[in-house]
């Protein structure tokens, strides 16, 4: 191989990776975002991705509905379920410490996944071709229009997510309680309502993830949400957990390396790679790529 | 003067009783496993809960006594397993050697996993020791001597229920025992708070990686009897799932509780089979009560109580007539 096939192919590689980290980027963001207001790792994440996939399959296949309907849709679902789910059974537990929460929280994900196998049936259903697959060759890069498509939501998306964390009343109200629930508390800010603001954007946005995996990667079923769920959380830790802007990078990387993993190496090392990728950041800097050390107090 | 039947009397009289029950329970149960009288579905059970009390007891010594977060269990129970097993195999190693060689094997991965994670704290770890966990598994599925993604088969069946009983039995007096030394004490202090067990000259990393060492050589010696009793072992086996499934128990229990991470074992390695008569909702109906079990109780089935607690403070009020309890962390 010349060196300006090889350059070209690890450009290639890298824009393939970029547009799987972007999923892992919208699916990390929910997991940051929850665990910097109530420090809980929502383990049933994974599966409101999975819940968003389904609600965009059953809005296009069966609806009829285009694109971007669905994609709302998918995301109003999503964000229902969400908040279902963090009223029923995280809040009850919410001052019985964060292991009683985690269990609770693995708990609501196999409820999530066996209830899916139940309802939906374990087979995979392939996602219907909402947009026509059109193949660019720019420059001897490959790159095709859903990819384009991805990239483009994920980053609208991550926009208006940072406009609201930075420019409205309740972004404003987020910051706060993640900063320091009781002060934000005595502050006269509603910090249930933050929390279910929160949990309806992070599951939105996984939702949306979950929309763009079935256009592009055709196939869903009930179980996908568990292993885009475990990395995009090692996308959040790698990135910084808590921290917005670390999730997203957390997610890019984590997709570069998969990707270049799978074309480099072999496919059967892809998961490792994202985990081995998550030991070293863990050693090197535990805080994660963004985030700031905090001396403990004794 | 123990005129007054207060609660906790009622209680642990209660304890007495209901452990007496269980132990008659237990007789019966070798009994008529010696006389051969058991039908081969309970027996499978009956292994499989003895294998997943090893599991949960050794998993709390590192989450609940020494209070490290680890859900990576399975990554060791698989290495004891696929050691043991690839001896079995090739080298026609007898049972109790292989066994050892598993247990060992989970050792040395448990101090190369533990020096470098146990420095990060709390979900950090979780997170690491999980990362590790996959990693095994991984690794499992792309080496060829394990079989890979296809699995392991042809392992000689050699656990029996006796044998698995009595290696579940050891695990239980070496833990129980092991918390109630010195060393225990320094774990329970490491958990309680690190800094302050560190000022008072207690080495802190020397108790969490001794911890986590022994823990994964019982999650090895798991692995041994699970694998020797299945005949078969593919990498899908001791996945994240089982690692959770570990936790489950040990949270479910009541962490820190060796009475409690036993009988949740076997509680929940029943209940699943008991709702084999749902079919397929059986998983949620699983799910469901794990989390209404959680709301309803979060501290665990037993919180740190053991039993042996029952035992002693019945003694210490025959011995001097009063209704007081201390609350000690006792023996299982």
């Amino acid at each position: 191989m010349s060196p300006h096939d090889l350059t070209l192919q690890v450009i290639q590689q890298v824009f393939n990776g970029v547009s799987l980290g972007s999923i892992y980027a919208l699916i990390a963001l929910g997991y940051t975002m929850v665990y910097g207001i109530i420090r809980l790792i929502n383990f049933a994440h994974g599966d409101i991705f999975m819940v968003g996939a389904f609600a965009g399959y059953f809005a296009t296949a069966v609806y009829k509905l285009s694109f971007f309907p669905a994609l709302v849709l998918a995301m109003v679902v999503a964000a229902l379920t969400g908040v279902t789910i963090e009223f029923f059974a995280y809040r009850p537990i919410r001052k019985a410490g964060r292991i009683s929460a985690l269990i609770t929280a693995i708990g609501v994900s196999f409820l999530l996944e066996n209830a899916g196998l139940l309802i939906l049936k374990p087979d995979p259903r392939a996602f219907p071709e909402v947009i026509p697959l059109t193949v660019y060759n720019v420059g001897g890069l490959i790159v095709n229009n859903r990819q384009v498509l991805i990239l483009a939501v994920t980053f609208g998306l991550m926009f208006l997510l940072q406009w609201i964390v930075r420019y409205t009343k309740i972004g404003k109200a987020m910051r706060a309680v993640a900063n320091d629930r009781d002060a934000a508390h005595l502050m006269g800010i509603d910090v249930n309502q933050v929390i279910t603001v929160t949990f309806a954007l992070g599951s939105a946005l996984a939702a949306a993830a979950g929309v763009l995996v079935g256009i592009v990667y055709n196939r869903i079923d009930p179980l996908m949400g568990i292993m885009p769920g475990l990395k995009a959380f090692v996308a959040a830790v790698l990135g910084g957990i808590g921290i917005i802007p670390g999730a997203m990078i957390g997610g890019f990387v984590m997709g570069i390396v998969e990707v270049l993993v799978v074309a480099f190496i072999s496919s059967g090392w892809k998961d490792a790679a994202a985990f081995v990728a998550l030991i070293i950041i863990l050693l090197v800097r535990p805080v994660g790529l963004l985030g700031r050390n905090v001396g403990e107090k004794v | 003067m123990a005129t007054q039947f207060g609660w906790k009397k009622i209680r642990d009289y209660l304890s007495l009783i209901v452990t007496a029950l269980f132990l008659l329970g237990l007789a019966y149960i070798n009994v008529i496993s010696g006389l051969g009288l058991i039908d081969r579905y309970y027996n499978g059970i009956l292994i499989l809960v003895m294998v997943n009390v090893i599991l949960a007891v050794s998993l709390n010594l590192i989450n609940g006594i020494t209070g490290q977060f680890s859900i990576g269990h399975a990554g060791f129970m698989a290495v004891g397993a696929y050691v043991s097993a690839l001896l079995s195999i090739h080298l026609r190693w007898p049972f109790a050697a292989v066994l050892v060689a598993g247990m060992a094997a989970a050792a040395v991965m448990g101090v190369v996993v533990g020096i470098p994670t146990l420095r990060l704290k709390g979900d950090y770890l979780a997170i690491a020791t999980l990362g590790f966990g996959e990693i095994i598994r991984v690794v499992i599925v792309n080496l060829d001597i394990t079989g890979g993604p296809r699995g392991l088969p042809g392992i000689p069946p050699k656990t029996g229920f006796f044998v698995a009983e009595a290696l579940a039995a050891l695990t239980i007096l070496v833990i129980s025992n092991l918390i109630n030394s010195a060393h225990g004490r320094a774990m329970l202090a490491v958990r309680e708070d690190e800094v302050a067990a560190e000022t008072m000259g207690v080495n802190a990393t020397r108790y969490k990686v001794t911890a986590f060492v022994v823990g994964a050589a019982f999650a090895g010696l798991a692995g041994g009897l699970y694998a020797h009793y299945m005949m078969f072992i593919d990498p899908k086996s001791f996945s994240f799932f089982k690692s959770v499934e570990v936790l489950v128990m040990v949270v479910l229990g009541g962490l820190g509780s060796v009475t409690g991470s036993i009988l949740s074992a076997a509680v929940l390695t029943y209940l699943p089979e008991m709702l084999r008569q749902f079919a397929m909702l059986r998983m949620v109906i699983y799910s469901m009560l794990l989390i209404v079990m959680m709301l309803v109780r979060p501290q665990g089935l037993l919180g740190t109580w053991e039993v042996s607690q029952a035992f002693r403070d019945l003694w210490r009020r025959r011995e001097t007539g009063e209704a007081g309890r201390r609350d000690v962390h006792g023996i299982a």
